[in-house]
């Protein structure tokens, strides 16, 4: 077991007090002459949102170096993600399609981005049991990446003759239009399973619901917890929230994305312990601590 | 224009109306099954929403972010024009390697902007807003700590390192109820909303039947179409 780097990330958390806190100090010290605005590169009231980012960013470096030094890190097992092995085999065995909807968001979205790096992982998986895989999408940019995914999927799975360039496709970017398109297909193509990953809003029933009418399997995953309910209630199995980042690292085992996912832990253990404390201190009516955490 | 504010309908809104009733009819014949007319109306709203994007996409990015810039001096703008020229290279299988550095680009940009926003409004503003004082003295401080377990609880959940079993897969079992009170909640809320929706469409259809029915009998009594 290699010990855990307090000595650097101390190191680290010195130099970000004494860089930063001693500008806060001397603006907070300046006489108020006169005001004016100007481009701020730094705002020091978001200091305590600096810290805790370098520290989570921490936390992932270092078991991104664990897992890239070939220690194998414990992951438990995720049912939903197990559900996509298994409705790919059901595709295959019945010789229908499998829908991969990717959300109605752009890729400045975090959940758009995982459910990109969810599409590379299931276009590989989909490669090796020979059966289309269709992905209608909803942005324009997001065309173009989830092109590169699909793409980069089937040659992972050595098979880049099978990737039909067709079956990924632009649908439209307006919201209730897309979800229409999508139960079309969804009726018309009749695909065995439906996987739905990213950011979702209103028409996330909509299409669960014709996905259920189907008869297909449903797997779904949002951090939108307006949507979760109804996907929750339409499809078969559910990643809730972090379980949509996690499945990632839980799909592909690449070291990278297992180091963030231990890291995030470690993060929420650590959330936890100062939450605890939190409660503690206000409880008793000192509220230094959690005033440190406000962010304006 | 409609019953309830006490005018009747002219022959151009009649018209325009029976397009909205007809299309609203052809979606609602989904419930039944597929069928001609929802496939009608289906690539009808697909198509021109597309269309018309595209040319929203035109004038609200491309002309103000690109083109008026570029007039007014500012040189600085040839560069995301280069990115996004380099995206048209994908028409091309020899070159459609380029295309790649503007999609890192964006997406890097994306997450960068991203994950900083993320940790304040999701992580920190969450962590600020719950370190509230607890005890049994009063209703609000026993209450902060059925918050506090909730919270904890579902965090649980959300670990990944370690299996639920034994007490730790007992409190993710309590994080798991949390979370399915809260999106029922949040279930039987959104459900009233789109009820209402669905209240406004039938409204919708109820009036302009009415309205049709008037203005028929006009047009049939005294043979003058109203304008």
């Amino acid at each position: 077991m290699r010990e855990f780097p307090w000595r650097k990330i101390l190191l680290l958390l010195l130099f970000i007090y004494l860089t930063f806190f001693s500008v806060s100090k001397a603006i907070e010290t300046e006489p108020p002459v006169e005001t004016s605005s100007a481009v701020q590169w730094f705002n020091p009231q978001r200091i305590n949102v600096f810290i805790i980012l370098i520290l989570f960013f921490a936390f992932v470096l270092y078991f991104i170096q664990r897992a890239k030094k070939g220690e194998s890190l414990f992951v438990r097992r995720i049912a939903g993600l197990d559900a996509i092995e298994e409705a790919a085999g059901r595709a295959a065995e019945m010789g229908k399609p499998i829908l991969y909807i990717s959300g109605i968001e752009d890729m400045d979205n975090l959940q758009t981005v995982a459910s990109m790096i969810i599409l590379g992982n299931v276009a590989e998986l989909v490669a090796s049991y020979d059966v289309p895989l269709l992905v209608p999408i909803c942005v324009p940019f997001v065309l173009t990446v989830a092109e590169e995914s699909v793409k980069q999927g089937y040659v992972k799975a050595g098979r880049p003759e099978a990737y039909n360039p067709n079956n990924v496709k632009y649908l439209t970017q307006e919201q209730f239009a897309y979800a229409a398109g999508v139960s079309g297909i969804m009726l018309r193509e009749k695909p065995a399973a439906n996987f739905m990953f990213g950011s979702f809003f209103a028409e996330s029933l909509l299409m669960a619901e014709t996905g259920f009418s189907t008869g297909a399997i449903q797997v779904a995953g949002t951090a939108n917890i307006h949507q979760l309910p109804f996907f929750v209630v339409a499809c078969d199995y559910t990643l809730i929230g972090e379980e949509l980042y996690a499945a990632s690292a839980y799909l592909s085992r690449e070291p990278k994305l297992l180091g963030s996912l231990k890291g995030s832990d470690l993060a929420k253990f650590l959330i936890m312990i100062i939450l605890l404390l939190g409660v503690v201190l206000e409880s008793f009516g000192i509220t230094k601590f959690s005033s440190w955490f406000f962010v304006q | 224009m409609s019953l309830e504010e006490g005018k009747i309908m002219g022959t151009e809104e009649i018209i325009w109306n029976a397009v909205a009733t007809f299309l609203t009819l052809c979606i609602f014949t989904f419930l039944y099954k597929d069928n001609p007319f929802y496939k009608f109306a289906e690539h009808l709203v697909v198509g021109v929403s597309a269309g018309y994007f595209a040319v929203i996409l035109y004038y609200n990015g491309f002309v103000p972010k690109l083109i008026t810039p570029l007039r007014q001096g500012e040189w600085v703008y040839i560069i995301p024009a280069i990115l996004g020229l380099m995206i048209w290279t994908r028409f091309s299988k020899k070159w459609s390697w380029i295309s790649r550095f503007s999609l890192a680009f964006y997406i890097g940009s994306g997450t960068g902007f991203a994950i900083p926003l993320y940790m304040q409004n999701y992580v920190i503003r969450q962590l600020s807003s719950t370190m509230l004082p607890v005890g049994f003295t009063t209703w609000a401080l026993f209450t902060n700590i059925l918050i506090i377990i909730g919270v904890l609880s579902a965090l649980i959940y959300f670990f990944f390192s370690k299996e639920h079993t034994g007490f730790f897969g007992g409190t993710a079992k309590v994080g798991i109820w949390t979370l399915m009170v809260g999106f029922g909640t949040g279930f039987g809320l959104t459900v009233m909303g789109r009820v209402s929706l669905l209240a406004e469409r039938v409204v919708f259809l109820r009036e302009y039947f009415i309205e049709l029915k008037y203005y028929l009998y006009i047009l049939f009594k005294y043979g003058l179409p109203l304008s």
